[in-house]
């Protein structure tokens, strides 16, 4: 569609831009910043906070930048007297119903609102302090999520996150006038509502309203009991994106920085979820083989396609709204849950500890994670087998907090064992990146060759495209493998649950034909995870998917089979996959739960 | 002009609606829209947008499928003249969302009715099941559906009520895109008043010419009023536009009028002292017919709390200026009445009004400054002490 341009004046400077941009986007092409609170680039329209309102010329009413698009000949000036008044009371009105305690507060420094009323000198508060005399509560009935209506400015990018990128609803407006909020179906707390704990919300919040649980002060403790052997795991995606916590550009890698800074922090042992990655796809990959074989040899009726279970926020996602395709759903804990167990077993004998004095901690993009590691079922090794999940950010927290100089550390590598990895493992932060992984494995299992894609890079499932869909030719296999040739093997990749719903109305109407599908709750997957540095946008995310693929390119080892430690632990303690053992510590079952 | 209010008798007198709609049906589109266009008809909702020209706009899209939705939301303080012409007149207003369906193209009609007035369902529906099949044996494709209002005052404005009638949170829209673009269902839409679509229908009866004899240059015609307060007169009047407010309270008054607030709780509060220059109309206060008339016994903080306290309440919450900025004018009101404030701070609170009309997302925001600055302008003493 061609599209017809708009000339316009901004602050007396002409510009042409496409019709149909706003105001706020032609102001942006000319480096003239507006402040926002309600808009984000992920989200639609809202139009809500008013702080981005500017004159337009022989206009009444001064308009949302916004909200509005551009018109021929239009006159606007981003910072006029009437502006800048309309402004600064509003940015005062939002102050007048925040609870303002900023040095107490956990954003305090990243706050939106916060930068907002430092840039305009806001002093004294001119206006009544509307929270007198009302009660404040905290939601912290969730493991992973963190509400507290007092710091809330209504700005609804909350609730647009949860409806529009995550299909969920669980965050609703309720009540109206200066009783309005946001709030949950008949105001619930959290922990009993549709809430998935993918935390997107948190990543979009302008003010602390909506802050992930942390649990800095429990690590610490743990850290300084000499009693306590504490090892810690690194998801992925982590390792991407920690660096913007100390101003580094999105996606810079900064795994060895990270590794030592751990370790200047007190954890005995620095490992690496990217290990248990590398198992879970000889897991998984073993659970699809078994299912195909089973559908295609046997004749049973086995649930396909196989859909992954990495992503604990789209796990309770599926518990809630498609609890009839819970069979369809890969048996295999996610690969921190995998990694829980294997420490207080396998980990704690070679290093000859009681596992009771063990502390599991991991660091997660993720807030879900939390709310999994709290799961009764998540104690195969006989004790809470994952003790703490921290977010990315409050790593990074952590890191300040001990005066750590992250940019002068030295690169340095995991400890061993539970430590070595592979690129297959690392791509999990990315969205499509299991499936690669998998099909990396799978493939090479049984037709004994690479993928057909030039260097392993499996290019049609990468990428920001919300469902991706690829077919592979299985040909000339293995004998054990003959049922398999010949087979066009669908795969279907989707990232933000708006996104998995898709994929799910299909195979719930019976027209789906894929084998495997992976689903991340989250936009982008997990580089784009809830517990990732904040700001969150394609961009960023971007840029963060970029280092993830960069760091597998420069891997030695590129396929999860290959893992020497995997081979090692196949070899001396789980014995095969989806044997027994295996069975004990590495999966796991699913709950129906209520639709609210 | 002479000193007496003319009395007019458009709205409620007895027509065959049906022959004004066959005879309407033999006309072009394009005629009947110039019709009211010429007549100088303004919506009579209390925002005043000239209709032919809505109409014009809605008939110009380009689309399948278009509305009429006739709004009985009718939710202003003091207003209750929509009610009385749906239980007189039912089928006037539905041969009015006809006409409209007839002139822009659309075939389905709602009455977005107030959930306060679901009593007139029953009469409602049994009109509407006779028009609706009036309509079949004309083989005209138009037909007339209800939709009751859940109670919120914000609903009455246009898009709040398109997000209502969609089953959403009625919580008013970003505009442009106008209802006429982009209305119920996101399709083009023409939403009118109640008095606005029989006013329609009577100028496709008479022409446009008897409408724009009566009236001044900027507010044709007639208007049903809605008067109440310190009336011995309280009730329903359809009068010509053009008069004074010193007209009308000669009229309407009980000898001892204060003030009156011209166009409900979201209009403006006009002292005794300026009845004689305040003309009732587009050129001086217009009102959607609210008239509440406040002798010298009331109380002007009263008055002004009361509407404070149903704007804090009823701003739908969404945008800063409007949920936050009520609850200011609330409490400092409150606060300056008990002496927790100075008088100067009204000057603050007078600044923050002017941000709250110029930035608010919707009509119901930038109308709170017009009850508290006119209010506290004429009645200063009455606020501080």
């Amino acid at each position: 569609m061609s599209k017809y341009k708009v000339n316009l004046k901004i602050n007396n400077i002409s510009i042409s831009v496409d019709e149909g941009t706003t105001i706020l986007a032609a102001a942006r092409q000319l480096n003239f910043r507006i402040p926002t609170l309600c808009h984000h680039d992920d989200l639609c329209v809202a139009g809500n906070c008013r702080v981005c309102v500017v004159e337009q010329k022989g206009a009444r009413l001064l308009p949302a930048s916004c909200a509005t698009p551009v018109s021929e000949g239009m006159e606007i000036l981003t910072n006029s007297m009437k502006v800048r008044q309309a402004r600064k009371h509003i940015v005062e009105l939002l102050l007048s119903e925040h609870n303002a305690d900023c040095t107490k507060c956990f954003k305090s420094g990243s706050c939106e609102l916060q930068s907002m009323s430092n840039d305009y000198r806001i002093g004294d508060h001119v206006f009544l302090d509307l929270l007198v005399g009302k009660s404040r509560t905290i939601d912290i009935s969730s493991p992973s999520i963190e509400k507290d209506d007092s710091k809330c400015i209504r700005c609804q990018r909350c609730v647009r996150t949860c409806s529009d990128l995550q299909a969920v609803s669980a965050l609703a407006v309720t009540n109206k006038g200066h009783e309005m909020k946001i709030s949950t179906f008949l105001d619930k707390p959290m922990n009993e509502v549709v809430c998935t704990n993918c935390g997107q919300c948190i990543n979009r919040c302008p003010t602390a309203a909506l802050t992930e649980r942390n649990y800095i002060d429990e690590v610490f403790d743990a850290i300084y009991d000499p009693k306590k052997f504490v090892v810690v795991q690194t998801a992925p995606a982590t390792r991407v994106a920690i660096g913007e916590e100390f101003g580094m550009e999105p996606g810079t890698r900064v795994t060895g920085k990270m590794v030592a800074a751990l370790r200047r922090l007190g954890f005995d042992k620095v490992l690496d979820t990217d290990f248990t990655a590398d198992l879970t796809i000889m897991e998984e990959g073993t659970e699809l083989l078994t299912r195909l074989k089973d559908a295609l040899v046997d004749g049973k009726q086995v649930a396909l396609p196989m859909l992954t279970s990495c992503s604990p926020g789209w796990i309770k996602f599926q518990e809630h709204l498609y609890h009839d395709l819970l069979d369809n759903l890969s048996t295999c804990k996610s690969p921190q849950q995998m990694f829980g167990p294997l420490a207080k077993t396998y980990y704690a004998e070679k290093v000859n500890k009681n596992p009771a004095d063990m502390v599991v901690v991991s660091i997660m993009p993720c807030v879900a994670k939390k709310f999994e590691a709290e799961r009764p079922e998540m104690r195969g090794s006989g004790y809470k087998d994952v003790d703490y999940v921290l977010t990315t950010r409050e790593l990074g927290m952590m890191i300040h907090q001990a005066g750590i100089n992250f940019h002068k550390l030295e690169d340095e590598g995991y400890d061993s064992i539970l430590g070595e990895s592979t690129g297959a493992a690392v791509i999990f932060g990315a969205t499509g990146g299991v499936m690669e992984a998998a099909l990396r494995t799978a493939y090479e299992i049984v037709t004994g060759r690479e993928v057909p894609f030039t260097n392993l890079n499996i290019k049609p499932v990468r990428g920001m495209d919300g469902v991706k869909e690829a077919s592979v030719k299985i040909k000339d296999v293995k004998p054990e493998w003959g049922f398999l040739e010949g087979v066009e093997l669908n795969v279907a990749v989707a990232h933000g649950l708006a996104n998995a719903k898709i994929l799910m109305d299909k195979i719930r109407a019976g027209e789906s034909n894929y084998h495997f599908i992976e689903i991340m709750a989250c936009p982008s997957g997990c580089i784009g995870g809830g517990g990732q540095p904040i700001p969150t946008n394609m961009e960023i995310r971007k840029k963060r998917a970029a280092g993830i693929y960069e760091e597998d390119e420069k891997m030695v080892i590129r396929k999860s089979h290959e893992n020497p430690e995997v081979a090692e632990i196949y070899q001396s303690f789980l014995h095969e996959p989806l044997g027994h053992k295996s069975h004990d510590l590495l999966h796991t079952h699913y709950y129906p739960r209520k639709r609210y | 002009m002479e000193n007496k209010i003319k009395k007019v008798d458009l709205i409620f007198g007895k027509v065959d609606h049906l022959s004004v709609l066959d005879k309407s049906f033999q006309r072009s589109q394009d005629e009947i829209i110039l019709d009211v266009i010429d007549s100088g008809l303004r919506g009579r909702g209390g925002a005043g947008f000239p209709t032919g020209l809505k109409w014009k706009f809605a008939k110009n899209e380009d689309s399948e499928q278009k509305y009429v939705i006739c709004n009985a939301d009718e939710g202003e303080p003091g207003t209750f003249k929509d009610r009385e012409i749906l239980t007189q007149v039912p089928e006037k207003v539905l041969s009015g969302m006809a006409l409209c369906g007839y002139c822009i193209g659309a075939s389905e009609g709602y009455i977005y009715l107030r959930a306060e007035y679901n009593f007139l369902l029953p009469m409602l529906h049994e009109k509407i099941n006779r028009f609706n099949s009036d309509m079949r044996e004309r083989n005209i494709e138009f037909a007339v559906y209800v939709r009751s209002g859940s109670g919120a005052y914000v609903c009455g404005e246009e898009t709040a009520l398109m997000e209502s009638m969609e089953g959403k949170r009625g919580e008013p829209r970003n505009k442009p895109p106008f209802p006429t673009s982009r209305g119920y269902l996101g399709k083009p839409t023409s939403i009118n008043n109640v008095e606005t679509l029989v006013f329609a229908l009577m100028i496709a009866h008479h022409g446009p010419q008897e409408f724009r004899d009566m009236g001044t240059f900027d507010s044709r015609g007639s208007k049903v009023f809605s008067v109440s307060g310190d009336t011995p007169n309280a009730g329903i009047y359809e009068l010509e536009l053009g008069m004074t407010l010193e007209q009308f309270v000669n009229e309407f008054g009980d000898g001892d009028t204060k003030a009156v607030q011209v166009g409900g709780a979201s209009g403006f509060c006009v002292a005794r002292k300026h009845f004689k220059d305040t003309l009732i109309g587009f050129e001086g206060i217009p009102t959607g017919g609210s008239m509440m008339i406040f002798n010298s016994s009331r109380s002007m903080y009263n008055i002004l709390h009361d509407y404070l306290e149903f704007f804090e309440e009823e701003s739908c919450g969404q945008c800063t200026p409007c949920r936050v900025g009520c609850q200011q004018l609330l409490k400092g009101v409150e606060s300056v009445k008990k002496g927790s404030k100075p008088p100067s701070y009204l000057e603050e609170l007078q600044k923050l009004s002017e941000t709250m009309k110029i930035a608010s997302k919707c009509g119901l925001g930038q109308s709170v400054p017009n009850p508290f600055n006119s209010i506290i302008n004429n009645f200063r003493e009455e606020i501080i002490y």
